[in-house]
């Protein structure tokens, strides 16, 4: 066990600068009206640094260094590009831990997730992306004997890109790894509540990678990610965060026919069969870890499973099980590698969680297990920190149909295969579910009716590279974290030649 | 104004509306879903958000102080779970919140929701919910 020293404290083993430009063609940028904004940690609520507030003029110089990057840096080689997406995951690599602490500080996530889930994630992914782009081929089709249509990716060139805060620097991998590796040029904008992880990525990998091809832009949605998202000089925008946002974007793209990519969240079902209780063996225990895993990441996971299906028939049994695992969660300092729950990223994203956790109540639902605010005291007594919750309700109350972004599960009961399809389809969301069963019938059944980009079987929360992610209905377009994102990064070239000499004999 | 209503805002929220109007214009909310940022009101220029079908108008809030009435959207799938429950637009201390026009301010729109009574219920049923 160990506990990091915050950084800038003695013994810490990364340290923040006490204020950050923008990242625009290679240097360091001040903002153009010269402003900053205080960046707290949730982990205390004090803040550590203060970051560029960039606006408008600032997303139109790194729209300037990438369009002036982007034509040299999209003729480079597949092999190339894959060598600087190499590099990069190495350097990460080398500096996982201190990285790791960054991220902690600036999110407020647990360490032990930091290092062993967000950081190697990127780290592979950079590699994942390499490895595809490398293998990519176009195509030919043979017409006839004397006709053949060649098929070319080619980039799109400059685009941008939205991130979203709840995992800072992984959400900026899934996006900058296959854009880059694609041949684009990226203008990417942090999400304001976690804008510095990302920056000392930038630190280490700011000599790997030509100058304007990766663009750093921080500030405010209105201010920064608006002009950003409506720009007529991006060819393509991609944005991880929910959906009155995701409208806006595409309303923006339809003004400038442009394409987007969207992961706008979810209210995934977690279906657990009356099967998984048969034996209480180490199946069962994994199972009922299943369960626990809303509270992973504080539930700041699109993909959180937030709803909770049990079969009456072990409904009783597997509640009391699952109440004492989530009971035994460590909830503590996020420095600490033996908490499981950290902080919530924000002080509105805290009282949104509340303000749920009120309706709930209202609507009737029961608290089997927290329900409140958790106090930690000392240093932490500033942060932003929610008990990991047990609701038992009904699908129909809004607890089990919004996405609360907080370590709080609703629980329901169902009787059968076909009325678990009927609930866990009963959203308007579809990004991620999980079925848990021995029954192999079952789970392939459920898997295909349950209408969700991903569903999860006898496991939850792995989101390794080669694996499509996106969403169904409102949850978004496109699919992350596969080599078919290369695509949403590329424009297909055809060549139609002829190779007969003959006229066709119209005219 | 209709005695009965779906939304309304606290006095803190009235005074940030007040002077985002002063600086922005006419103003209006869009009820988010989803993750991160979501299931929070967002707060736009009159017309920046483009409404239709898929939309329910769920009031318009008279601030004392602004000309123009704030409208209050969400989206009609979203609006068959949230029938039930009245809405009150709070202000807290917050960060970010996708584009919406108070985040600079340090601060963010929050939805404080309680159950509509029966009878407050009856009433706004009856009346039609026009989608535009």
């Amino acid at each position: 066990m160990t506990v990091y020293a915050a950084p800038g404290d003695p013994g810490s083993v990364v340290t923040y600068r006490s204020r950050y430009e923008n990242f625009i063609g290679g240097e360091w940028t001040p903002p153009v009206k010269g402003q900053y904004f205080e960046n707290p940690t949730p982990v205390t609520g004090r803040p550590f640094t203060e970051v560029a507030r960039g606006t408008a003029d600032d997303i139109e110089l790194a729209l300037d260094a990438a369009h002036g990057a982007a034509p040299g840096w999209g003729r480079t080689s597949p092999a190339d590009r894959a060598a600087v997406l190499l590099k990069i995951a190495d350097v990460i690599e080398r500096n996982l831990e201190p990285l790791a602490v960054a991220e902690t500080w600036d999110n407020g996530k647990p360490v032990r997730e930091t290092l062993a889930a967000d950081l190697p994630l990127a780290v592979d992914h950079f590699r994942y992306f390499a490895a595809a782009v490398r293998a990519q081929e176009g195509s030919l089709a043979e017409l006839d004997e004397e006709t053949v249509a060649y098929h070319f990716h080619e980039p799109l060139g400059v685009v941008g890109q939205i991130i979203p805060w709840n995992f800072p620097i992984l959400m900026a991998t899934w996006k900058l790894a296959p854009a880059l590796a694609a041949g684009n040029a990226v203008v990417l904008k942090p999400a304001e509540q976690t804008p510095a992880s990302i920056l000392k990525v930038i630190e280490l990998i700011a000599d790997l990678v030509p100058a304007g091809v990766v663009n750093i832009v921080n500030g405010f949605g209105v201010e920064a990610g608006k002009p950003l998202a409506s720009s007529p000089r991006v060819a393509k925008v991609a944005f991880t965060g929910e959906t009155t946002t995701g409208r806006l974007i595409m309303q923006y793209a339809s003004q400038n026919i442009r394409p987007v990519t969207l992961e706008l969240g979810g209210k995934s079902p977690n279906i657990f069969l009356e099967d998984v209780a048969r034996a209480r063996d180490e199946f069962y225990d994994k199972t009922l870890e299943g369960f626990t895993m809303f509270a992973l990441n504080q539930g700041e996971v699109c993909t959180c499973p937030s709803r909770a299906l049990i079969q009456d028939s072990i409904y009783d049994r597997f509640m009391a099980d699952a109440l004492e695992r989530t009971r035994a969660v460590t909830q503590g300092n996020p420095l600490d590698t033996a908490t499981m729950v950290g902080a919530q990223a924000s002080n509105d994203q805290l009282e949104k969680i509340l303000s749920y956790i009120d309706i709930g109540r209202q609507e009737g639902a029961r608290v089997l297990t927290g329900g409140g605010q958790a106090h930690l005291g000392g240093d932490l007594a500033g942060g932003y920190y929610i008990q990991p919750t047990i609701f038992e309700g009904e699908n129909r109350m809004r607890i089990f149909q919004e996405e609360i972004f907080g370590p709080v599960v609703s629980v329901t009961r169902f009787a059968d295969l076909a009325d678990a399809v009927k609930i866990a389809n009963d959203t308007l969301y579809g990004l991620g579910a999980g079925v848990w069963t021995r029954d192999l019938h079952a789970a392939y059944y459920l898997g295909r009716a349950i209408q969700a980009g991903r569903v999860w079987t006898n496991c939850y929360h792995l989101y390794p590279a080669h694996a499509a992610f996106g969403g169904y209905k409102q949850s978004g377009i496109g699919r992350e974290n596969h080599k078919m994102m290369l695509d949403h990064y590329q424009q297909t070239k055809n060549l139609l030649v002829s190779y007969s000499p003959r006229k066709l004999g119209f005219f | 104004m209709d005695s009965v209503s779906r939304v309304a805002a606290t006095g803190k929220a009235a005074d940030l509306l007040r002077r985002l109007s002063g600086e922005h214009g006419p103003l209006m909310f869009h009820q988010s879903g989803g993750c991160c940022d979501g299931s929070s009101p967002m707060c736009y220029l009159l017309g920046e958000f483009v409404t239709g079908p898929s939309d329910v108008l769920l009031g318009s809030l008279a601030i004392p102080g602004i000309l123009d009435p704030v409208p209050v959207w969400m989206s009609a799938a979203q609006f068959e779970y949230w029938r039930y429950t009245h809405l009150t637009i709070d202000v807290v201390p917050g960060r970010g919140g996708g584009f919406s026009l108070e985040a600079p301010l340090g601060v963010r729109f929050l939805i404080r929701s309680r159950l509509l009574t029966d009878q407050e219920l009856g009433e706004l049923e009856e009346r039609y919910l026009k989608p535009s």
